[in-house]
């Protein structure tokens, strides 16, 4: 079982790597691919042990504290999508950070490295203690990332990210934590949960509550302000980490801790989980409404995440095994769509300079592959087959119903109805509208008239390749998504 | 040898004293101080192996029996201050080599070695002694050594430093004085063991709450608790580097560890905590420190200033873990003491290199830095990390200690103001990073080398060899204790199990 550690040792190798080769860009970027590929390999093997799982005890911190890995399904799912995703933006962000000559080459990809060992350590963590040190080296780790530009503006935006991120988790987590710890004597996950008999309805709907806001990743309104701003990093970040790693290591946190500290049987007997089903709600829908009024792109999409991450706490929060299943495979749906979004918008960038939906009239003409994948994407997101948000849009509704609350299953549709009000104009605006003329030496004909045939500028081969990939997966997933939450639907059904 | 072993942690220090008086070279002097150092520590570490099964050493000075006579008493509750007052001394000494030859006169430079060798003895006197009054002889002799040695700083505003904490330092002597003499009165013994013994005898008389009240305030002007802080911020920032390193890392530490002493183990948790609010009184005033230190440190604009606030809070942190009067409060107290101690030690050795290559320690003249001095920078980031306590670093183990004391406790809004003063931490630390990685540097070269020169030049005419700057004496410190701070938060067990021999001895009634 040395593979689980090793999940979290071979990023930090890489960072050690980049480190090394600080003076050579070409041998430290090949670093950086080879211990993702390295890493996705290890990641992959790992699935045919999962059912049998495996807790590594590492060493006793603090009296009573034992610092635990744990190879768990839904660890593996999350550590999986990061772990696969990482190579992929690696290669994307070589073309990208080289295509926009961006400074500061190598700390960029030291603490890319250094946000991956941190998201791993989260999912593999069989512990509290363990969950919330990657945690916060997550949070640290891609501070530098989002203040890369080093300019006002992204000093502001990088100031907004660490401190919503760290009062949140100082505030409520660690106090969460701390009594958790207490209350159960433990702080070890344990399948059904830990808290079972040890604490009122008031105090779990107390401390649910605490984990939920505490844990500020996760993007809950009113603690979702540090997602938009974490928007002036460069987009390979925005792409990985503000879609996939940290976003999603904030909804893994939510259900496991769901599932694994509370457990959906007490939460479901105590009610202590509804006040947070109307939270969610309400982000969900809010997010929604905001992405719409949004023109810059990346704006757009990180107000898209916020909703689409209450999806995931509002499965959480319903406490019903479907609902469950569903914030899980959404973590690695959501992911495939969501990074494939903010290549297509990073692209954009690259090739033509724009990053306003506004500008993008006539574009797909251009850049066919960009706006191909983007629209893969976007209809996965909404969720329509075959791509691969169908499946957990139809589990989210169906736990919704069983447990009771049918008004949620409305919520959710107008949630999907928002998402298609927020993405599909940037596909309509880039293949049905008329190009304006601001862009490219090929509209500047001296008579004013259009080129008949508009030649094609896509973003460098780096760039594109991933994000056909990635779109590639969206539909991929969609017919073998059983695969994915199959163990995990063990362990609930077994709980 | 071995059952002098109480004895020679006083003594070495004192007889280097006197020899860097009659020695007549510097080097002379901090090789002195460097063995007095040395040996100090070696003797912490064999009689920490001796007391480590909870046992208790007594040692009759001069062989006079215990109550006529001065003893010395070594348990948990103190090697663990002796340990840190071992470590830091012999890292003051490698980091004193080049610091002092570049900040203090060359002709002061074995006097200043002499006044250090006091402030060692009197820091260890205060630890191993079993005696109140000889404590209070001991407190003078450390704090007297402090005065003279914060005074030699390099600058004139030094001196006025030093006067208002001679000043107010003076005041918590005496009080202690009264404190012991009153104490005295009642009982007609000076010996802890024998207070202890012969106080419930005369419980509810006016003048024990007396002495409780007047040792308590003596000792917490020594401690810098809010808000008898004001002498902390100048005689830590204005000190020479090396005293800034000993005086926060552990001057006020050895303060704590005296009250616990007598709380806990003289006048007893009933006297000091049940009967008189000591208690709360210690809670609302750790909880006041904690946002008054972290809050104005946001607003500083030196780094050492910055620094001396931060522990103004921080000390407050660790008060408010003895003011629980419980296991695992007085745990946590003491396991903030050692990692605290790590943490700040290693954030004034960096403010020293800071000083020396640019002259000065206002956050303007840092601007851009990170980049020219990634491994003083990245140390400082690693330490202030510690301060916020996030994890995986030392901080973060004393945090979790110490919530969970207070969640024991329901002592919830403690908690919460525990919390806001890691989040102003944050702010703070914040500042410090921002500036010296996302800021662009100054015309730095010309005014550095300015700076550096007026500065050595003004310090010590007879070097020479400024340019050749930070040394690994320097250096090493630094990383040392950065290194510690993260290593203390992932594997806690060491000190630990420190804090938890310590809590037992205190809170568990063992005898002094």
């Amino acid at each position: 079982m040395l593979a689980v550690p090793l999940a979290v040792v071979l990023p930090l190798v890489g960072v050690a790597g980049v480190l090394l080769c600080r003076r050579r860009p070409n041998p430290r970027d090949a670093i950086s691919v080879a211990a993702g590929v390295a890493l996705a390999a290890v990641l992959v093997s790992l699935w045919p042990a999962v059912a049998d799982g495996a807790r590594i005890e590492l060493w006793t911190w603090l009296p009573n504290i034992t610092l635990t890995l744990e190879l768990e399904p839904l660890g593996l799912l999350f550590a999986t999508v990061a772990g696969v995703l990482w190579p992929v933006t690696t290669v994307y962000s070589i073309g990208y950070m080289r295509a926009n000559k961006e400074r500061n080459q190598t700390r960029f990809y030291a603490f890319f490295a250094l946000a991956i060992a941190a998201a791993q350590l989260i999912a593999m963590s069989g512990d509290l203690v363990t969950m919330f040190i990657g945690y916060e080296m997550l949070t640290l780790a891609t501070w530098p990332l989002v203040a890369h530009q080093g300019t006002a503006e992204a000093r502001q935006g990088a100031r907004t990210y660490l401190i919503i991120l760290l009062t949140t988790s100082i505030g409520l987590l660690l106090p969460a934590i701390v009594w958790t710890a207490l209350l159960a004597g433990t702080t070890q996950f344990a399948t059904g949960g830990v808290l079972v008999g040890q604490a009122g309805p008031a105090v779990l709907t107390l401390l649910y509550a605490m984990y939920l806001f505490g844990i500020g990743k996760v993007a809950l309104m009113p603690f979702h302000r540090w997602l938009p701003a974490a928007m002036v990093a460069p987009t390979p970040v925005s792409a990985l980490l503000h879609a996939v790693a940290v976003v999603k290591a904030g909804a893994f946190a939510v259900v496991k801790v769901t599932i694994y500290v509370f457990g959906l049987d007490t939460l479901a007997e105590s009610g202590g989980a509804d006040p947070m089903v109307w939270v969610a709600a309400f982000t969900l829908l809010v997010a929604g409404a905001i992405a719409v009024t949004r023109d810059d792109l990346k704006a757009r999409l990180a107000y898209s995440t916020v909703s689409q991450l209450a999806y995931i706490a509002l499965g959480a929060a319903l406490v019903d095994p479907n609902a469950v299943l569903e914030g899980a495979l959404h973590i690695a749906t959501h992911a495939a769509g969501k990074i494939t979004l903010f290549f297509c918008a990073g692209a954009i960038y690259t090739a033509a300079g724009l990053t306003r939906v506004s500008q993008l009239d006539g574009l797909g003409a251009r850049m066919p592959f960009t706006f191909g994948a983007f629209t893969i994407a976007s209809l996965s997101i909404i969720g329509l087959p075959p791509l691969a948000g169908t499946w957990d849009k139809i589990l989210l509704m169906e736990g919704a119903v069983n447990g009771e609350w049918t008004v949620m299953a409305g919520v959710i549709l107008v949630g999907s109805l928002l998402s298609i009000a927020y993405l599909l104009p940037v596909s309509i605006r880039a293949f049905f509208l008329p190009e304006r003329a601001v862009v490219g030496a090929a509209t500047d004909d001296p008579s004013g008239v259009p080129l008949p045939r508009v030649p094609i500028q896509e973003a460098p081969a780096s760039c594109v390749v991933p994000l056909c990939l990635t779109a590639l997966a969206c539909v991929a997933m969609f017919f073998f998504e059983y695969e994915l939450i199959e163990p995990l639907a063990r362990v609930l059904e077994g709980r | 040898m071995t059952s002098q072993l109480p004895a020679l942690q006083v003594v070495v220090p004192l007889v280097c004293a006197a020899g860097c008086v009659l020695l007549r070279s510097a080097f002379g002097a901090w090789l002195l101080f460097s063995v007095a150092a040395t040996a100090s520590l070696l003797t912490a570490v064999a009689l920490t192996v001796q007391v480590w099964d909870g046992d208790v050493i007594r040692y009759e000075m001069g062989g006079w029996p215990a109550p006529a006579g001065i003893e010395l008493v070594i348990d948990q509750a103190n090697v663990v201050v002796l340990l840190l007052l071992g470590v830091i001394a012999v890292i003051a000494a490698a980091y004193g080599r080049r610091s002092i030859e570049l900040e203090v006169p060359l002709r002061r430079i074995r006097m200043f070695y002499a006044a250090m060798c006091l402030l060692l003895t009197g820091l260890f006197g205060i630890t191993v002694t079993g005696d109140a009054f000889n404590l209070f002889v001991f407190l003078e002799i450390s704090s007297l050594s402090s005065y003279a040695l914060i005074a030699l700083g390099r600058r004139r505003r030094a001196l006025l430093a030093a006067f208002q904490y001679l000043v107010i330092g003076t005041v918590g002597g005496t009080f202690l004085l009264i404190g012991v003499g009153l104490a005295f009165a009642v009982t007609g013994t000076l010996n802890m063991a024998d207070l202890a013994d012969r106080l419930p005898a005369v419980a509810g008389n006016r003048a024990v709450t007396g002495a409780v009240v007047f040792i308590f305030v003596g000792l917490a002007i020594k401690m810098a608790v809010f808000p008898l802080h004001a002498w902390l911020p100048g005689a830590y920032s204005e000190a020479p580097s090396v005293v800034s390193i000993v005086l926060a890392a552990v001057g006020t530490k050895v303060a704590i560890y005296a009250f616990a002493r007598f709380a806990f183990t003289v006048f007893g948790i009933d006297v000091v905590f049940t009967d008189l609010p000591i208690g709360e009184a210690i809670l609302v005033v750790g909880s006041l420190a904690m946002l008054a230190g972290a809050g104005v440190a946001c607003f500083q604009q030196d780094f050492k200033r910055l620094l001396a606030w931060s522990s103004i809070g921080q000390v407050g942190m660790i008060v408010t873990g003895i003011g629980l009067a419980t296991a695992s409060g007085v745990s946590a107290a003491y396991l903030h003491i050692i990692n605290h101690a790590v943490i700040k030690g290693a954030l004034f050795a960096a403010a020293g290199i800071l000083l020396i290559r640019l002259g000065s320690t206002s956050l303007e003249s840092m601007a851009g830095l990170g980049r020219r001095m990634p491994l003083t920078f990245g140390a400082v980031v690693i330490a202030g990390l510690g301060l916020i306590g996030v994890p995986p670093t030392a901080g973060f183990a004393s945090k979790w200690a110490l919530a969970s004391a207070l969640v024991e406790d329901d002592r919830w809004l403690i908690l919460i103001v525990m919390l806001a003063s890691s989040l102003l931490a944050m702010v703070y630390v914040g500042r410090i990073v921002e500036v010296g990685w996302f800021r662009a540097p100054a015309d730095l070269d010309e005014r550095t080398a300015e700076n550096v020169d007026q500065a050595t030049a003004a310090a010590n005419p007879g070097v020479v060899r400024v340019r050749e700057q930070t040394s690994v004496l320097m250096a090493g410190p630094v990383a040392l204790l950065a290194v510690a701070s993260v290593y203390f938060g992932i594997d806690a067990s060491l000190p630990s199990s420190l804090a938890d021999g310590a809590a037992r001895i205190l809170t568990g009634g063992g005898a002094p």
